[in-house]
């Protein structure tokens, strides 16, 4: 079982899935999802395999694979994971059908829009049928809104649709939405999997394109901003790791043959200088990707702007691409320099903690505040790993799982709540909870985890990186402890804003809103439970994230600060 | 001393690539003097295309040649047959450009009247005369032909001539668009007078230093730079001019002037041909300049390239953010690409070299692609270049728009194209040589021209058609199909595997001297 090439299978799946949600013919667009449904479900079943074969105590990096790919700069594609690898991979095979299923209307033009976009929908398409376009779905728009009427939808608009408002997005195809969803979770398999850091740049780059387009067509009104700010850091930080990565492969021939396989790079000899400035190439692509503060300000409008499936995978597992690259690129290969640096970086990580929380806090729209909160977040995770302790970088390993899970539920409980209100501003609703107890219980369940309440696997993540850093740096410790008040500040007070007092929506919605319905419950649940059982049980994860990263303090030659009170290992033999 | 003018041995067999090309040209001219005209524009389709692929199929036997031949004036060697070969592909998707009809209303790119006066009764009634000026072929092969011996001319006068012969096709056929006449005048007129500015430097360059070395021929240059006697000054003005002449056709900072105009003005297929084969050309005549003649003198010129390549990339990837014109975007870019690509001139190493050669066959077949699709774009007044125009191309024309995205993406560098392939190429090679800090600039720079090019997507994409309902999208024929195919798959396959071709360039990086 563990010979077959799980990784280069797992990866090769979703792009598989990709070309044939794309060769549906026109006019299926349910086939399209089902497929891309079916595709991201043999993924997880796929990674679930994996993951039971994978051997805790066995080598570092499994399931690798090394072939020649381009001989003539010393690439090879090489493959392998280690425990920190695997978990997020696990994550996003777990996060993309999820994603699917809460995007089975994201991008339809027909069934469930938001009833102020229904009559801009619907002239447009009125419009560019006029026009002569034979652009497929037009045909199906007459037939299908009398099933909007029907069974499916939550529209209690009057049948004649209102005059169109100016701005909402044209019709998008359906099948294209679902198509590049499946190639981003093939490039973020691939950049996790990568053990060769060309291939990893390659796919570093290579994923902002479908989700520069997920963002730019599916987007809110803001859209094409969002998406070119998000392009535009990524390519700076991209670019400037670009020269980085030349710069390794040059060190790393003139001391014999040049090469980009990680495990040879390890222990490369450099000079001081020449160290600095390579770490500070990776770190600056990294810290915009993660975003550390302040190199945030892409995040909450590219979240904010996202279609709700497109923001999860964004913040739940591509920005976790620069905490992983921290981890596995900066410490190992720079670990002169990533000591003398990370001083700062905590300083960067302690303020993007409170600044982040307390921007949150001031936040009116829905979407963007979730986004702030991540950025706090973020700075949780670069406090563990710039901690340099086994007990705050398994914690933060951790962090970026339960991160992935909790704000990835909230962007959907928050995606469903606008999508009903059609509204995301805080002070448009008031009293959810009388109308629809069940989103309501799930947005306080997401919340509470967010806010890292003793029980869901926040917690854990959150007080191990907290312990953890507080043997090295107390004060950035006490200081980041702060950022857990002001998260149940933020937490609490929209869930009070939002869910509680007397109900009052949107005009649009008519003074009801409907519950969630089974497909979207179906969404969200599997998140919901993986954080209570990993609140209350994290020991499968831990006990294969803690080698990993012991063998990761070694690379960068660190050794947890003696007297602790205890090690990262106590945690995972529970 | 005696006049000595020994008698040249002919040796067709290395020179046949051009043979060939010069061969179909001239029977091109015959054709026009007595084909009857209906008959024309097929047959010249036939001659130009038998010849560049019999001068493709030329450089495939001679591979491996390295030989210098004419006394010594003519190099066969790797980088000439490297660069002849990509010509011929290139030139032949050029020449398919050319006989595209199903696009303009009224058949073809080109004017059958280039002279009449722009605006007159009689020009205006040109725009839709159904003629077809069918003698574009045999100059377009003429222009070919000397972009092949530019680059294998290990003499400077015999470089100095191929440069002539390249050029001046290229000066007529940029004043051939149908539409926009004046434009394009003013393009030819521009081209010309500045190209013949150009040429006045490079031949008093070549004066001087003949001055110099007593010989034209550039390994006589060479043994001479290893002297101490000779007249330095001679040599450093003789190559200052020289290099204007070479950087003018390159189109580096500071003469590049001429760029956004000409790429604007004349029609698009030969400003696609302009693009992507005149660059190859004068950057092979550059390379073997620079590692031939000068290879010791290196740091003499250094310094200087190292500056004209940083303004190269700042201006080139800076103005064209302000562009608004796609064909003066994609002229601009291709400066910016100019800057890049000196940065593996400037290494002047195997790897720095074998790079070059590898850009210059990635960029060659993505921008020559580009202006394909540029070709397509129309309204009714002829190409819509104007970038508004462009806005909701996605929704009306995924496949198009599509395709055109990914040569933006590939121009901007961005993996999986071959592109970024050619990229990491030149600027690995530039940090192996000590260029860390050019390479530096060449990457801010990247970030710069990623911008202007995402912003095309994001009007294809992202933004809706105008309210006319813009332009739309013609469906070409084979000819500019086929091209449009072909750039794709090289760009394709160059940044999924580029071994094959990286191989090549390197077997192929080898000055014969």
């Amino acid at each position: 079982m563990a010979d077959l090439p799980w990784l280069t299978v797992l990866g090769i799946v979703p792009l598989v899935g990709a070309v044939l949600v794309t060769l549906v013919p026109a006019g299926r667009e349910v086939l399209a999802k089902q497929i891309a449904l079916l595709t991201s479900l043999v993924v997880l079943a796929g990674t679930v395999v994996m993951c039971a074969a994978f051997e805790p105590d066995g080598d570092r990096f499994q399931f690798v694979q090394a072939y020649d790919w381009i001989p003539a700069f010393g690439v090879q594609y090489a493959v392998g994971v280690d425990g920190i690898a695997l978990v997020l991979v696990a994550l996003i095979a777990v996060l993309v059908p999820v994603v699917v299923l809460s995007s089975w209307y994201e991008a339809d033009p027909r069934a469930e829009r938001l009833p102020a976009e229904v009559g801009a929908s619907a002239t447009t398409v009125a419009g560019s049928a006029s026009a002569g376009s034979t652009s497929a779905a037009v045909t199906g728009a007459g037939a299908t809104s009398t099933r909007v009427g029907g069974g499916t939808a939550v529209l209690d608009a009057p049948a004649p649709p209102p005059p169109a408002s100016a701005g909402p997005p044209a019709k998008r195809s359906v099948k294209t939405f679902f198509a590049l969803l499946l190639v981003l979770e093939t490039m973020l398999i691939g950049v996790f999997a990568a053990s060769d850091v060309f291939l990893f740049y390659v796919f570093f780059e290579a994923m902002l394109i479908p989700t520069y387009f997920l963002i730019g067509s599916y987007g809110g009104p803001r859209r094409s901003y969002a998406a070119m700010k998000f392009l535009l850091f990524s390519l700076v930080g991209g670019l400037l790791m670009l020269a980085a990565v030349i710069g390794l492969y040059v060190v790393s021939a003139s001391q014999g043959e040049g090469t980009f396989a990680f495990e040879q790079l390890v222990g490369l000899e450099m000079s001081k200088g020449v160290e600095i400035a390579l770490f500070s190439g990776f770190f600056i692509a990294f810290a915009i990707k993660a975003p550390l503060w302040p190199f945030h300000t892409w995040l909450p409008d590219a979240g904010a702007e996202a279609p709700v499936g497109g923001a999860v995978l964004l913040v739940g597992v591509l920005d976790k691409v620069g905490t992983f690259g921290f981890l596995r690129y900066c410490l190992p290969l720079f670990p002169e320099a990533s000591r003398i640096l990370g001083p700062y970086v905590i300083a960067l990580c302690v303020i993007g903690i409170l600044y982040g929380a307390l921007v949150a806090m001031g936040q009116k729209d829905l979407k963007r505040l979730v986004s702030y909160t991540s950025v706090a977040h973020f700075g949780f995770i670069g406090l563990g790993i710039f901690a340099f302790t086994t007990q705050s970088q398994t914690g933060a390993v951790l962090y970026m799982v339960n991160h992935g899970l909790s704000t990835g539920a909230l962007f959907l409980v928050v995606g469903f709540l606008i999508h009903r209100g059609g509204s995301r501003l805080i002070p448009d609703y008031s009293g959810v909870a009388r109308s629809a107890p069940l989103l309501a219980g799930c947005f306080l369940l997401a919340g509470l985890s967010s806010l890292a309440l003793p029980g869901l696997s926040t917690f854990v993540s959150e007080f191990l990186v907290l312990i953890g850093t507080y043997t090295r740096y107390p004060v950035a410790a006490v200081l980041a402890a702060l950022g857990v008040i002001l998260a149940a500040l933020y937490i609490l007070l929209t869930y009070q804003r939002t869910m509680q007092g007397e109900l009052r929506m949107p005009a649009v919605v008519g003074g009801v809103m409907r519950d969630l319905k089974l497909r979207e419950v179906m969404a969200v649940a599997p998140l919901l439970a993986l954080m209570v059982f990993l609140g209350f049980y994290p020991t499968p994860l831990t006990d294969v994230i803690n080698p990993a990263v012991e063998a990761t303090m070694q690379d960068a030659g660190f050794t947890d600060p003696a007297p602790t009170q205890g090690d990262g290992a106590v945690v995972g033999s529970e | 001393m005696p006049l000595d003018i020994p008698s040249p041995e002919v040796a067709y067999g290395p020179i046949s690539p051009m043979l060939l090309v010069f061969g179909a040209a001239l029977l091109g001219v015959l054709v026009e003097a007595f084909a009857p005209a209906a008959k024309r524009r097929v047959l010249q389709i036939v001659v130009s295309a038998l010849g560049l692929v019999g001068a493709l199929v030329a450089t495939a036997l001679l591979a491996g040649t390295e030989e210098l031949v004419f006394n010594d004036a003519i190099a066969v060697d790797g980088p000439t047959l490297f660069l002849q070969g990509t010509l011929a592909v290139l030139g032949l998707a050029g020449v398919f450009l050319l006989s595209e009809q199903s696009l303009d209303s009224s058949g073809g790119a080109v004017v059958s009247k280039a002279a009449v006066l722009p605006g007159s009764r009689e020009d205006v009634a040109l725009a839709e005369d159904t003629r077809i000026q069918t003698e574009v072929y045999p100059l377009a092969l003429f222009s070919l032909g000397g972009m092949m011996l530019f680059p294998a001319s290990n003499n400077l006068i015999l470089m100095f001539i191929a440069l002539e012969v390249l050029s001046l096709p290229l000066y007529l056929m940029a004043g051939l668009a149908r539409r926009r006449r004046l434009l394009s005048q003013e393009a030819a007129v521009k081209y010309f007078l500045l190209g013949a500015f150009a040429s006045a430097f490079f031949l008093y360059g070549v004066a001087l230093l003949y001055g110099y070395a007593g010989s034209v021929d550039l390994g006589d240059v060479f043994d001479a730079t290893g002297t101490a006697q000779s007249n330095e000054a001679l040599l450093f003005v003789g190559l200052a001019m020289l290099a204007v002449g070479l950087l003018f056709k390159v189109g580096a900072v500071p003469f590049q002037a001429w760029t956004p105009d000409v790429y604007q003005g004349a029609p698009t297929p030969v400003t696609a041909l302009m693009a992507a084969c005149t660059k190859i050309a004068a950057f092979g005549a550059l390379l073997r300049v620079l590692y031939v003649g000068f290879g010791r003198t290196e740091w003499d010129w250094r310094p200087m390239l190292w500056a004209v390549a940083i303004l190269t990339m700042v201006i080139g990837a800076v103005l064209a953010v302000t562009q608004t014109d796609v064909k003066r975007m994609l002229a601009y870019s291709s400066v910016a690409h100019t800057g890049f690509i000196l940065i593996g001139v400037i290494a002047l190493s195997p790897d720095g070299l074998s790079g070059t050669l590898f850009y210059l066959l990635a960029y060659g077949f993505t921008t020559m692609a580009s202006f394909a699709v540029v070709t397509l774009v129309r309204d009714a007044s002829g190409e819509a270049t104007h970038l508004a125009q462009w806005a909701g191309l996605g929704r009306k024309s995924p496949l198009v728009a599509g395709t055109f995205a990914f040569f933006l993406f590939a121009l901007a560098g961005i993996p999986l194209t071959s592109g970024f392939m050619a990229k990491f190429a030149v600027f690995s090679a530039g940090v192996d040589e000590g260029a860390t800090a050019l390479v530096v600039v060449g990457v801010v720079t990247s970030a710069v021209t990623a911008f202007f090019y995402a912003r095309v997507v994001v009007l294809m994409f992202f933004t809706d058609a105008p309210a006319d309902g813009g332009p739309t999208v013609a469906v070409p024929s084979g000819f500019t199909a086929a091209t449009i195919a072909l750039g794709l798959a090289v760009t394709v396959v160059l940044g999924v595997l580029p071994q094959p071709v990286l191989d090549l360039a390197e077997r192929a990086s080898q000055f014969a001297s």
